[in-house]
């Protein structure tokens, strides 16, 4: 097990992830579309330039590469910035990789407001939405390097394709290494009994341990599960922290329809209804600006999350 | 070179896959006759005499492989796997039937010897340049085979796959454009002009030939030229008649799926049996 403590970012994290994996796997290669300096897929292309491969600005057909190396037998890495790799290549992505039940691990970068500068062209809102639809994907959006590098690893051996959120520059040091991380399973980070947060990936769930200690100084005693994995969804938990507080709120990086809180308000629908809010993007397109404008821009910020959970634990 | 007695056992096998191919669609009633008919010689050049394969054993290591990126064409390459003895004839009747194996776009998940499922146009040239890297990675000598065809041609996938497959000079990749001339709304003349077709592939730096793809002679002579250009991949122009051997859709515009009923399916296969193509 690898000890990611000293990685100074999430892209150190993934890198560190697939090429521990190729070193112990000959099947692991890597396909980049001209963004090899922003992910750092550098490092892979140094230590196996046999197994690398730019397709340059072209993420179709990328997609549709490692679509057919999966045939041959090898388990491909592809990435782009996050809007690329959801909105430009959706229908390779759903149909010659998961339809064709062909085995590639996509990586999205800079999700949602994750994006800053780049700004609105390059901020992917909807990509949970639409990753939601493939049957059979892996969706994760870890919160910090440890869990990110183990999830990553724990989506190889699972056999399926996966869909990968993580930011690239500097990274949150959560979980020490030895933590149990499990795909498919969330972390409690906190277990009070007034309200339930559930929050996806590094903006948010850095969000919600900060909306904890205003919940505190309030007297209101709240739950938070670092839901990594937004598919499959850790449906027990769930249940769980629906059951001990009664109340819950969905905090996501992205927008409302057909995210995760959707998902987790429909299946809450069927098994026990609680009263349940938000903290996400709603009909909204992204805009330029720092991570901290755009948290309050799009009202992601700690300071959002406690008044909803405040408002709900009532 | 092919010699007398292979040509005409490649002719007999053609008229053979494409009596199939009309007995498929006419049972369902309707279908993708034009497209499936147009690339009968090249499937079955590719099957009966190219292509390193075993129907008993589908997943071979090492083998060749083939990708049918205009995925609508399945019926034909059904016909032809079936009698190369992949899977039982009788499959060939439940076409596109509700729990079949043989649905209308190929899908290598269902049935035996597919070796990419495609349908989405374009789709399939990726996957194929993707096989051709693998089999390069791997050290294998043996080839991919693909077929795109004109109208498929307008979709930007398949000119993403060509620069990348020059760029790594996949020499391994031996592609088909069965340039038919037609579309589902029309001639391509009158939808997207395809004519410059020859520049633009030479223009993407790949080996480049035009034949009749109705001729096993100049399929062989041209499919050899390909596997000595070992420093590029190869596009392989081939003039076809959409439809052809199915006199019924020959010339007309709806031939891309088109009712095939019992009449015409006797005639058809009457025509072919006596001689027709």
């Amino acid at each position: 097990m690898r000890d990611t403590a000293d990685l100074a970012n999430m892209k150190d994290a993934v890198m560190a992830a697939i090429i521990d994996l190729a070193e112990e796997n000959k099947d692991v290669c890597m396909l980049e579309a001209d963004l090899m300096t922003c992910l750092g897929s550098t490092g892979f292309k140094k230590k196996f330039p046999e197994r690398f491969y730019n397709c340059g600005i072209a993420e179709a057909n990328m997609v549709g590469v490692a679509a057919g190396l999966s045939s041959m037998g090898f388990v491909p890495f592809a990435d782009s910035f996050g809007v690329f790799s959801s909105r430009r290549v959706y229908d390779q992505f759903f149909l010659s990789v998961n339809y064709a039940k062909q085995r590639v691990h996509l990586i999205g970068t800079d999700p949602g407001v994750v994006a800053q500068v780049n700004g609105g062209t390059h901020m992917p809102f909807e990509d949970i939405a639409l990753m939601r639809q493939i049957p059979d994907l892996i969706i994760l959006d870890p919160s910090d390097a440890q869990s990110c590098y183990e999830l990553i690893r724990q989506a190889y051996e699972s056999g399926h394709s996966s869909y990968i959120r993580a930011g690239r520059r500097g990274v949150t040091h959560r979980y020490p290494v030895g933590t149990k991380i499990e795909l498919g399973k969330g972390i409690e980070l906190a277990t009070g009994k007034d309200v339930a947060i559930i929050a996806e990936g590094e903006t948010m769930v850095n969000e919600a341990v900060k909306a904890l200690d205003i919940l505190k100084a309030k007297g209101i005693d709240a739950t938070l599960v670092d839901m990594h994995t937004i598919k499959p969804l850790d449906t027990e938990l769930v249940e769980k922290v629906a059951a001990r507080c009664g109340r819950v709120l969905v905090c996501e990086n992205g927008r409302y329809a057909g995210g995760l809180g959707e998902g987790i308000a429909a299946h809450l629908a069927k098994t026990n209804p609680v009263k349940m809010d938000f903290v996400c993007v709603g009909e909204k397109f992204g805009e330029v600006g720092n991570l901290a404008y755009l948290i309050k821009a799009f009202n992601l910020s700690a300071e959002d999350i406690a008044a909803k959970a405040e408002a709900l634990a009532k | 070179m092919l010699d007398l007695q292979t040509v005409e056992m490649l002719e007999k096998k053609a008229k053979e896959i494409r009596i199939s191919t009309i007995h498929e669609i006419a049972h369902l009633g309707k279908g993708h006759i034009g497209g499936a008919m147009s690339i009968v010689e090249i499937l079955t050049y590719l099957y009966y005499h190219e292509m390193r394969i075993n129907p008993k054993n589908p997943k071979m290591e090492g083998r060749d492989r083939f990708v049918c990126s205009k995925g609508h064409a399945g019926p034909s390459v059904y016909a032809t796997l079936a009698d190369k003895g992949y899977f039982p004839a009788d499959w060939l009747l439940t076409l596109n039937k509700g729990g079949t194996n043989l649905p209308s776009h190929c899908d290598m998940t269902k049935t035996p010897g597919v070796d990419f499922t495609t349908g989405s146009l374009g789709q399939g040239a990726s996957a194929a340049a993707g096989i051709a890297l693998g089999q390069k990675i791997k050290g294998e000598d043996s080839y991919t085979y693909l077929i795109v065809g004109d109208g498929e041609s307008q979709e930007g996938q398949v000119w993403e796959m060509a620069e990348f497959a020059s760029t790594h000079k996949l020499g391994n990749l031996i592609a088909f454009t069965d340039f038919n001339r037609m579309q589902l709304d029309g001639y391509t003349k009158d939808v997207i002009n395809m004519d410059n077709i020859d520049t633009r592939w030479l223009g993407f730096n790949w080996h480049v030939q035009r034949i009749n793809g109705h001729d096993f002679e100049q399929l062989d002579y041209a499919v050899q030229q390909a596997k000595a250009a070992k420093d590029r991949p190869s596009m392989i122009i081939c003039d076809t008649v959409k439809s052809r051997g199915y006199l019924p859709g020959v010339g007309v515009v709806a031939n891309h799926s088109m009712a095939v009923s019992e009449d015409d399916e006797k005639k058809a296969v009457q025509a072919l049996e006596g001689g027709a193509v």
